[in-house]
């Protein structure tokens, strides 16, 4: 078992760790940092619940090895929120009634977050094909999509 | 002074989720983000290759050996039988396997990468059996028996096994005489209805970790709907008292029934007992989630219904197979709540059912949100529909003269109580603009509506309890303990909300505390049933009302009042009489002084509140009657306007409409969601959703290939109707609704599929690919 020293910054705090090759960058978050925002639901790359932004695109942190993300840019949920201020998409789900039991929830808001940077006035098709590789079962994904447009509305992020 | 029985302004308001912040911002805890450290043990478990096979040996002295491997169980260190009413399992297979995927070996190792190599190193050798694949064949007499020891399993009084067959249960129905009335019936329909398994698929897939300290204390941390129920059954399976085993349980990432018992927990609990209090961890992969855990059971249903010229229903003979699987943890008791409820909403004087639950070598039988109601009424609301139009009527004309009403003599000879029903029918058909044709969006398309009826009572032992605490703080907030869990429902959020209510102070001074723990929080059944804002919230009111109680008499012997002028408004004890006036936070914790501060009076506040209904009553045996079955039914309607895309067999659903009758609202905007959540988890159960097994092998265990209903996929306009005729003894009239949403669906998709195109299928799915065969078979197209 070979093993590599990463660097990447995670949130906006550089982070360091000593990992095997196999590990992937959602074992790295979950495990070996205790950051446990980010979800695991399939550990293959099916259902939307581990997505992190990685160097600004969200991507299934189940699928990337933690040594290809060394240098790496990472947000995860934990990373939307600053100085107790919410990102105006967590307001809106929140607002919206989007959230249930919620293990989707860190997922979705990534999803979305990367939608809306890159398309600040998306359609509702738009958002509903954003949301497809998060799965969820409790909501029906109504007012998750609510929610996203509303945030939408409302502008960018803090 | 103030009237007592008012419903207080909170009651009704769509006050926020307490939970939201915490589960945005990524800091709420399930069970599977708590770190455990470097002492933490991994379980993997050996499972059968064979959906029916005896174990002729087993033999673990290489997986043993095995560098980072530290305990290795099979099913002789666990002989004891469990289950959550028919004992009918063990932890570990004994002498044979009766399902693919059921657990015979388990290893606890330091990494899992160890414990899945020593899974490898442990020999098992079978010598396979016939298996029975089909509930119905299961039943027969030529089928080989799965449990050829069911007369020696300990079973409760309301559950009836067959020993020397593979019933499990067979509960049955003689209401008035069917046999003869069948002549008298105008119009008959008899059909026969197959409903596949399908699985839970929350988003968290099954996780707990446990530990036992050298005086022999269990700890379990568990994603679980039922901490509770699980104390239990590992007191009994380990043959510990219940005050020494705890169950921790955090925010549960959806259940919808598969967390509910014990499913996979038993198997860490039992590594843990030898792994020399070193904590041992159980994680799913979704592969197992999907082919090892409790599924909702198969279903084949044979349904006959009648009604006279006037359409008036007159029998129904109903006969029911549930494929239990390997064992049947709650099989046994959907079984029997299909069998009480057999007729759906419908008044009909002449009820022949007989509802079996059959060992199968298919996985277990769980409780899936809806607890077989959706199974049966995919069968009842789709021959009503039939029914109707072969008597000449109008659908909701049909279901108004037909449906349950207050009064009623139901199934079981329980009598109806108010209810919504038809109000319910009333709001959907308007909704839907029933009756009214309108043309379909494309010319390779046709459009359809259905509607479908549903009941549901909650399906429990007759004495299943609540019971609360609330614990006033220093400020004047409110610490309210509870032991029903937030599974996602809103639950916490509804608890506060009337706890708060109660006492006279608003809603954000109410803490849940949190996560559940068996140790700190009061008992509570189980998360399930859509009974936990009925039953808990008796409890909560109360606690509740006890605190007021006790914080109003230390006010009125304070100032020398009558408790009848005293008031808690807004978290303040104000006097109508005298309006003398003070703030909780002065009393509630530190009593209150006379005027020369040389006496006190009161002290910590600490409220305690209990329910439980004491007057469900059993039923015959024989004939399934008696005075009250249940503690009541949540009915209502659902209507769906669709297409069907003629070139694929494609449904599109432009509209579902959906009413309810939950007796009083206490958040509507979490009943709406219920309502939204629970349509769009139906519509994916009738349009995507089967566990493809072949020879007991689940061919699709992945999400690529067992599709549910994703984003894209949803009704184009979904409008959630709320009515709201009360229920005598819920908390301001309210009853549950957390499963009743998904309940008519696959139904009222049914209807509209035959409204469009003119074609029924046996069962769903309703995919695209059979709808369209189906179309071809009946020359719709070609």
């Amino acid at each position: 078992m070979t093993l590599h020293s990463v660097t990447m910054t995670i949130n906006g705090e550089i982070e360091g760790a000593t990992v095997p090759s196999q590990m992937t960058l959602l074992q790295m978050l979950r495990e070996e940092l205790a950051i446990t925002g980010t979800k695991n639901g399939c550990a293959a790359g099916e259902c939307g619940a581990c997505t992190v932004v990685v160097n600004g695109e969200a991507v299934n942190s189940c699928l990337v090895l933690a040594v290809e993300c060394d240098g790496a840019d990472i947000m995860t949920v934990e990373g939307l929120a600053h100085d107790r201020r919410l990102d105006p998409l967590q307001q809106a789900l929140i607002d919206a009634g989007g959230v249930q039991c919620g293990f989707c929830i860190p997922g979705v808001l990534i999803s979305a977050r990367v939608l809306l940077d890159h398309n600040p006035q998306p359609s509702e098709q738009e958002i509903r094909e954003a949301l497809v590789g998060n799965l969820c079962r409790c909501t029906g994904y109504v007012r998750i999509v609510e929610g996203v447009k509303e945030a939408a509305r409302l502008g960018t992020a803090v | 002074m103030q009237p007592k029985d008012k419903t207080p302004k909170l009651i009704g308001q769509s006050v926020g989720r307490l939970d939201a912040q915490e589960k945005v911002t990524g800091a709420a805890i399930y069970a599977d983000d708590i770190q455990f450290g470097k002492g933490l043990l991994y379980a993997r478990l050996k499972r059968s290759p064979y959906p029916h096979a005896l174990i002729k040996g087993i033999d673990t002295s290489r997986a043993k050996a095995l560098p980072g491997v530290k305990v290795v169980v099979t099913g002789e260190d666990f002989p004891n039988h469990i289950g959550l009413y028919l004992k009918d399992r063990t932890i570990f297979a004994l002498d044979r396997v009766r399902f693919v995927g059921e657990p015979v070996a388990g290893v606890a190792a330091v990494s899992e990468e160890i414990a899945e190599k020593a899974l490898d190193l442990i020999e098992v050798t079978y010598e396979p059996l016939d298996s029975v694949f089909d509930a119905e064949y299961g039943a027969s007499a030529d089928a080989p028996l799965i449990h050829p020891d069911l007369e020696n399993y300990e079973a409760p009084n309301f559950i009836f096994p067959q020993p020397g067959t593979n019933i499990a249960n067979h509960f049955k129905i003689r209401k008035g005489d069917v046999d003869s009335t069948w002549g008298k019936c105008a119009a008959i329909v008899e059909r026969k209805y197959r409903i596949p398994h399908v699985q839970h698929v929350p988003i968290e897939p099954h996780v707990a970790i446990a530990q036992m300290s050298e005086d022999g204390k269990v700890t379990v941390w568990a994603s679980s709907q039922s901490p509770f129920a699980q104390r239990n059954i590992f007191a009994k399976a380990l043959g510990k008292s219940q005050g020494d085993i705890r169950v921790i349980a955090p925010y549960v990432g959806g259940g919808f029934g598969c967390k509910a018992g014990v499913t996979m927990e038993a198997a860490p609990v039992a590594l843990a007992t030898k792994a020399k209090g070193r904590p041992v961890k159980l994680r799913l992969t979704r592969e197992e989630e999907f082919y090892t855990n409790f599924v909702r059971q198969g279903l084949i249903i044979n349904l006959k219904v009648g009604c006279d010229e006037n359409g008036l229903l007159v029998a129904m003979e109903n006969q029911m197979y549930w494929d239990g699987g390997a064992s049947t943890e709650y099989g046994v008791n959907i079984t029997r709540a299909g069998g009480y409820s057999s007729t759906g909403p419908y008044d009909i004087p002449n009820v022949k059912t007989d509802s079996m639950c059959v060992y199968t070598n298919h996985p277990i039988g769980g409780a899936y949100r809806g607890f077989g109601m959706s199974e049966l009424h995919t069968a009842v609301g789709q021959c009503m529909d039939e029914l109707a139009e072969k008597i000449g009527l109008d659908k909701v004309q049909f279901h108004k003269m037909n449906c349950v009403q207050e009064g009623d003599t139901l199934v079981t000879g329980m009598t109806m109580h108010a209810n919504g029903l038809v109000e319910c029918i009333e709001k959907v058909a308007g909704a839907l603009d029933w009756g009214k044709a309108v043309p379909a969006t494309a010319a390779n398309k046709r459009r359809g509506k259905g509607m479908a009826l549903a009941w549901k009572a909650p399906a429990m032992p007759p004495n299943a309890g609540s019971s609360a605490r609330l614990q006033m703080n220093e400020d004047g907030t409110a610490t309210l303990a509870i032991g029903g869990q937030e599974i996602g429902q809103g639950s916490f959020t509804v608890a506060a909300q009337i706890a708060a209510a109660t006492l006279g102070v608003p809603h954000d001074w109410v803490n849940i505390a949190g996560p559940l723990d068996t140790q700190f929080s009061p008992y509570e059944w189980q998360t399930v049933a859509s009974r936990i804002t009925w039953s808990m919230g008796n409890a909560i009111k109360r606690a509740a009302g006890d605190a007021r109680q006790q914080i109003l008499e230390v006010v009125a012997d304070s100032w020398d009042e009558d408790i009848e002028d005293l008031d808690i408004v807004n978290g303040i004890v104000v006097s109508y009489k005298s309006e003398n006036e003070t703030p909780l936070r002065d009393l509630v914790v530190y009593g209150l002084p006379n005027e020369d501060f040389t006496e006190w009076t009161g002290g910590p506040i600490v409220g305690r509140g209990s329910f439980m209904p004491t007057y469900v009553t059993g039923l015959d045996a024989e004939t399934g009657q008696g005075k009250r079955a249940v503690v009541h039914y949540t009915v209502g309607v659902q209507g769906l306007d669709i297409e069907v895309d003629l070139d694929t067999g494609k449904i599109e659903i432009l509209k579902a409409v959906a009413a309810f009758d939950v007796g009083k609202a206490i958040n509507p905007n979490l009943v709406k969601a219920q309502i939204e959540g629970g349509l769009v988890q139906g519509v994916s159960s009738a349009i995507f959703e089967e566990m493809q097994l072949q020879n007991g092998i689940m061919q699709n265990p992945s999400f690529v290939d067992y599709r549910i209903a994703t984003s894209t996929d949803i009704p184009g306009e979904i409008e959630s109707i709320i009515v709201e005729v009360p229920q005598d003894d819920g908390p301001w009239g309210a009853r549950g609704i957390g499963e009743h949403p998904m309940i008519p669906t696959i139904a009222a998709l049914g209807n509209a599929v035959y409204d469009a195109v003119g074609v029924r299928l046996e069962g769903p799915p309703y995919s695209a690919e059979r709808i369209f065969l189906a179309m071809v078979d009946a020359g719709v197209v070609e």
